[in-house]
């Protein structure tokens, strides 16, 4: 089911069959147990948050609830959260997706890279009553329609890096994933991930850079 | 802007998995509203986590979990929101954003203590597990030669500073630890502003400063 914006197939406001079917799959596979080995990497998260953003689909909205809150509440229970306040969290990390849906932009972050970023703010807010500080946004001015060559570039990076992912030596993911449990302090964390991460980092570079020089 | 020093891996490993004290995500943050290339590796790290949340087992969720947000979904209180008027981004001052949100407005409204030499300094409000503070280093002036018993971040804001390791301009970072015993010196011509979180108390050589360290929380 990969959804392309320029494929005949692209399923438009008014097949509502497909969005369906989505959250028909999804259910079934969290009922049965029935699961695709492929399902994950195939289907379009992004195509089902941009209905989420431009119709309020809330059958969008549960077959992305169905995938991400599942996996929000294990990372939170993972890093060190209760099982009840992990999922009233999950919960609201769930809520956040759907009010700041006007922020989704694919050409800039993959959905489970935004959920990550809506998951880790809401962990601290929790469990420190801390803030984090962000970066200032960049200005940039009246969004444009994201450029469909960037879309795709954006979406390899992220099959790219869950394939390095799972192709990694056990000992090395595990240092990843304790990094971002928690579990190392910020002198224990290797610097060298062995992830494909250049490509990613000079894609976004050239963004800023862009954006930059659009601005002066 | 040329920007030499930049944040280490591990630092914005750690600040992409949101596992730093508030006072040094304040650094990572400002330095980030400075650097396009850390703030293009940083958000590599995000990605990093959004693979890993992709990943993870699916924990299960309790009954009825999704039919509670999807009723949230059409209270008041949570329509979708419209983008804000008005960015986060940054004024005409010299603070970058996330510090000019700790102090209140730019450097006009911080509240500057002298610690002599004609040395000033802001404590600002973050949690206790590091502390942040703004430093203002006259120029030509030496901050007393110190060690530290963790890290130290200082990112420069304005005007420079040199040390035995380098030279340290707006824009640049340095990471020190324990294993650095440094007296920074503002250069000439301006005078020094920085932005420095440690996470343990400055260690001072000389007796004086050390008195009155407590005193002045540094």
């Amino acid at each position: 089911m990969m959804f392309d914006a320029t494929d005949s197939t692209y399923p438009d406001a008014d097949v509502l069959p497909q969005q369906y079917a989505v959250a028909t799959l999804a259910r079934l596979r969290r009922n049965k147990g029935f699961r695709l080995a492929s399902d994950q990497m195939n289907t379009d998260w992004a195509a089902l948050m941009i209905r989420v953003r431009d119709q309020q689909d809330k059958a969008a909205f549960a077959a992305l609830f169905r995938h991400f809150a599942p996996r929000v509440k294990s990372f939170l229970m993972r890093s060190g959260t209760g099982a009840a306040l992990a999922e009233e969290c999950a919960q609201d990390v769930m809520a956040t997706l759907w009010q700041k849906a006007h922020l989704f932009d694919e050409s800039r972050a993959s959905v489970a890279t935004w959920v990550f970023t809506i998951a880790r703010n809401r962990r601290i807010d929790a469990a420190r009553k801390a803030r984090r500080a962000e970066p200032e946004d960049l200005d940039w001015g009246p969004a444009p329609a994201p450029d469909q060559a960037e879309v795709m570039e954006a979406r390899q990076d992220t099959d790219r890096l869950s394939r390095a992912m799972a192709d990694l030596p056990e000992k090395q993911r595990a240092l990843i994933e304790r990094a971002y449990f928690g579990d190392l302090s910020h002198s224990e964390i290797a610097a060298e991930t062995g992830l494909p991460l250049g490509t990613i980092k000079s894609r976004i570079r050239l963004a800023l850079d862009r954006l930059r020089h659009a601005m002066t | 802007m040329t920007i030499r020093h930049h944040l280490s891996d591990p630092l914005l490993m750690a600040y992409a998995a949101g596992q730093l004290p508030e006072a040094f995500s304040l650094v990572v943050a400002t330095h980030l509203s400075m650097c396009d290339d850390c703030r293009a590796q940083a958000a590599t790290f995000d990605a990093v986590g959004g693979a890993l949340i992709d990943r993870a087992e699916p924990a299960v969720m309790d009954a009825g979990s999704l039919d509670a947000v999807l009723a949230r979904l059409d209270t008041p209180a949570s329509p979708p929101v419209r983008p804000p008027v008005r960015p986060r981004v940054r004024a005409a001052g010299l603070l970058p954003t996330p510090l000019a949100d700790y102090v209140g407005g730019d450097l006009d409204r911080v509240k500057w203590r002298s610690i002599g030499m004609g040395v000033k300094q802001a404590i600002l409000p973050t949690d206790r597990a590091a502390s942040a503070r703004l430093l203002y280093i006259p120029a030509g002036r030496a901050v007393p030669d110190h060690g530290h018993r963790g890290l130290e971040l200082t990112l420069v804001l304005q005007g420079a500073f040199s040390d035995s390791s380098d030279r340290f301009g707006r824009g640049d970072v340095e990471i020190a630890d324990q294993d650095m015993q440094h007296t920074p010196v503002a250069e000439t011509g301006m005078d020094c502003i920085c932005l420095a979180a440690t996470d343990a108390p400055l260690r001072f050589t000389d007796m004086l400063p050390r008195l009155v360290q407590p005193l002045f929380r540094i």
